[in-house]
């Protein structure tokens, strides 16, 4: 899709949202009124965060509920198979790794941003990688290392309580950056894509899912499954917020990522109510996954 | 059995080659081969196409391929003389419809190829106990454990991830995970025994008498097996006959008991003139006459017998646990099911496990596990019910019903699509066959 037109759409954004502003000069300062903090501040805000105190305070109030597999997160649960399968072929292809191997990530390091209770950084331990796991609550990272010291496989995972804008300061890269069931909750998703990029080795990759922002979502996604399901707490999602995949392919863009081909490397995801899994699929509309490589200078 | 299936097959898949596997038994391996006696052991199982792949998957079948008995036909009838069902493996362009094998010759198949594994086989081992993890609501709990402790009777304690109840139909490992069963006594006894018939066969016959069906099943040679389910009582008189008379008792039931056989009906020159001509394909065997099964000629073994049931637990799965084969469903022997239950379990297994093992899963996640409970439930539940349907339709002598087993007979035998159908769902191990809603 042509530039003008993807910018067009951008500036269409701001007739939802009061919260997401998309600044030409990554580098201004202003946050606007939901600017984040961390819980217990110490007051250095020099640092730009994607924190939202609000979002934040939604998740701590489940951290303890994360590994129940028939609780709250359910839905996360049932969909981490098929996430997996995604990044498990995605790294295969982009480091040329065998996919048949038990432990095809030996020798890679992940950054797992907003890693909440653990449910993605313990399978990818498993599968060989090298894992660190972020998240602004600290209650999640509290459950995350308590769960995960219990399986020898899993207890090497690194478990921090910080944000990507902390790490970017110190300098951390890693070869795969994944920030999944996130952006849409973050205040500035160009701002977080960058903070992201920057922690991304050379020749490494970024992977991101979210929700599209469309009717479907809006009907599935909020609508049944906050309100009729109950699968998720009422409130969990902002539909604003949402970010479709020509969006999100433009903002990763600008943050030095390439997303080589628009459907070939995002897919979408959805629920098969019948059997009552997920599947990876063409079908964009509600929630899909992206994978980025990160341009050579 | 089907525990060593699993073990094999885990073994040849290469996802799963480097989980840590022990298989325990309470009876010794013993690696010589087991020559194929000369007379073969009447606990035999009819092994589908299906499980033939499956051991081909998992590298058995060359052990077994010269081991086995192929059967092309069956005859399936009734003692009311009113109707007869042929099925023919050409109905469905296949060479055979299954094969009969001893099953001392699968489980040491299964055996010999785990011999040369990184597989621990601990036998003759008894399990003392198995404790599993207590979850605390749905969560785990904090302290305590997080795997299941496997205590041996020799004081040995085995941690591990998950737990494969293979240990058939009195399950301690399913007791122990506390899953309760359903299912009732048939009030029935399997006798069984190797015989000689007057000439070499491949058909599989079955003739359903009021206390029971009557199987006879082709194996080498001039060899067959008989599988006589009948009532405790007679089963009993049955054991104790002198060779000669229970082998007269065996031709009669088999042939003059009750009335005289089938012959063409009604009900058959109907589908054949006004249905089958619209949906075409007359099976092969829809115009074969009934024929008289082989006459019995000598008892060679033991008669044993084994009671009869239905059970089924209410889950395969809870956390760290997982049931295969007769631990999870047991089913009347009439239609040679319950092995090819049980393999299918394998296959569905190692399949999940593999799924979990390529995501990084703990493969003793419940969520990996329930995966596998439905699928199997889905594919066992039908076949059960519509065994469990057919002892009971066939155990109920009065006018109507042998009436309605009279018009079954006559409309599977004559209607092509039918019988291709219910052909195809006894060879693939379940109902994935069937076209449209039910497709999986």
């Amino acid at each position: 899709m042509s530039m003008a037109l993807a910018v067009r759409r951008l500036s269409r954004l701001r007739h939802f949202s009061t919260q997401v502003s998309l600044r030409s000069n990554p580098d201004a300062r202003d946050h606007g009124p939901t600017a984040g903090k961390y819980r217990g501040d110490r007051g250095s805000s020099s640092t730009k965060s994607s924190v939202d105190a609000q979002e934040s305070a939604k998740f701590a109030a489940l951290s303890g509920t994360w590994w129940d597999e028939l609780g709250p997160f359910k839905p996360l649960h049932a969909m981490n198979p098929v996430r997996l399968l995604f990044l498990r072929s995605g790294m295969c292809r982009h480091f040329k790794k065998d996919p048949i191997s038990p432990r095809p990530l030996d020798g890679l390091t992940i950054l797992d941003v907003g890693c909440g209770g653990g449910l993605l950084c313990e399978p990818l331990a498993r599968m060989g990688a090298h894992v660190t796991g972020i998240d602004a609550v600290e209650e999640n990272i509290e459950v995350a290392k308590l769960h995960a010291a219990k399986d020898p496989l899993t207890a090497t995972i690194l478990y921090q309580h910080t944000t990507a804008e902390q790490l970017v300061q110190e300098k951390q890269q890693f070869d795969i950056v994944a920030a999944l069931e996130v952006i849409e909750h973050v205040p500035d998703p160009m701002d977080f894509l960058q903070s992201l990029s920057l922690l991304t080795k050379q020749d490494g990759a970024v992977v991101i899912s979210t929700l599209n922002r469309s009717p479907t979502s809006y009907s599935l996604a909020i609508f049944a499954a906050e309100y009729i399901l109950g699968w998720l707490p009422k409130g969990t999602h902002d539909w604003s917020k949402f970010l479709t995949p020509e969006e999100v392919a433009l903002l990763m863009e600008r943050a030095s990522l390439t997303v080589r081909a628009l459907l070939e490397e995002m897919t979408g995801m959805f629920y098969d109510p019948l059997k009552q899994t997920w599947r990876l699929a063409d079908d964009l509309s509600v929630n899909y996954i992206a994978w980025a490589a990160k341009r050579g200078e | 059995m089907v525990g060593a299936a699993v073990a094999c097959g885990l073994v040849s898949s290469p996802l799963t080659r480097s989980l840590k596997i022990a298989v325990i038994d309470g009876s010794p391996i013993s690696f010589d081969k087991v020559k194929k006696s000369d007379i073969p052991d009447p606990r035999v199982s009819s092994i589908t196409p299906a499980t033939v792949s499956f051991c081909k998957d998992i590298g058995t079948w060359d052990d077994l391929k010269s081991k086995v008995a192929p059967f092309d036909s069956m005859q399936v009838w009734d003692y009311a003389g009113l109707g007869y069902t042929r099925y023919n493996a050409a109905d469905v362009d296949e060479p055979v419809l299954g094969y009969v094998v001893e099953n001392g010759i699968l489980v040491s198949s299964l055996r010999a190829r785990l011999q040369g594994s990184d597989v621990d086989l601990l036998c003759p081992t008894q399990v003392d106990s198995v404790i599993f993890p207590h979850r605390v609501g749905g969560l785990p709990e904090e302290e305590g454990s997080n795997w299941a402790h496997v205590n041996l009777k020799d004081g040995r304690s085995i941690a591990t991830r998950l737990v494969v109840g293979a240990d058939g139909g009195k399950s301690k490992v399913r007791k122990m995970a506390g899953i309760s069963t359903t299912g009732w006594d048939y009030m029935q006894e399997g006798l069984i025994c190797t015989v000689r018939v007057d000439e070499h066969h491949s058909t599989a016959w079955q003739r359903f008498l009021p206390t029971g069906p009557l199987a006879l099943l082709p194996m080498n040679d001039d060899f067959s097996n008989i599988v006589w389910s009948t009532t405790p009582e007679k089963a009993k008189e049955l054991k104790s006959l002198p060779s000669e008379d229970f082998v007269n008792a065996v031709n009669n039931a088999l042939t003059k008991d009750f009335s005289p056989p089938p012959k063409s009906g009604f009900a058959e020159v109907l589908t054949n003139r006004f249905l089958s001509p619209y949906f075409g394909n007359l099976a092969p065997s829809a115009t074969e006459e009934f024929q008289f099964p082989v006459k019995v000629k000598s008892v060679e073994t033991d008669r044993l017998s084994f009671p009869l049931s239905l059970s089924h637990a209410r889950s395969y799965a809870a956390p760290r646990v997982v049931l295969v084969g007769d631990a999870a469903h047991t089913v009347h022997p009439l239609a040679g099911q319950g092995v090819n239950l049980g393999f299918g379990d394998a296959a569905a297994l190692i399949k999940v496990l593999e799924k979990g093992v390529r995501c990084g899963l703990d493969v003793g996640e419940i969520s990996l596990l329930n995966e596998y409970e439905n699928t199997r439930k889905f594919a066992n539940l039908p076949m059960m019910a519509v065994l469990d349907g057919f002892q009971r339709i066939f155990s109920t002598d009065s006018g109507p019903v042998n009436a309605l087993r009279a018009a079954g007979f006559n409309l599977v035998q004559s209607f092509g699509p039918l019988k291709k159908l219910v052909i195809s769902s006894a060879m693939s191990n379940g109902f994935s066959g069937l076209p449209g809603l039910l497709r999986i």
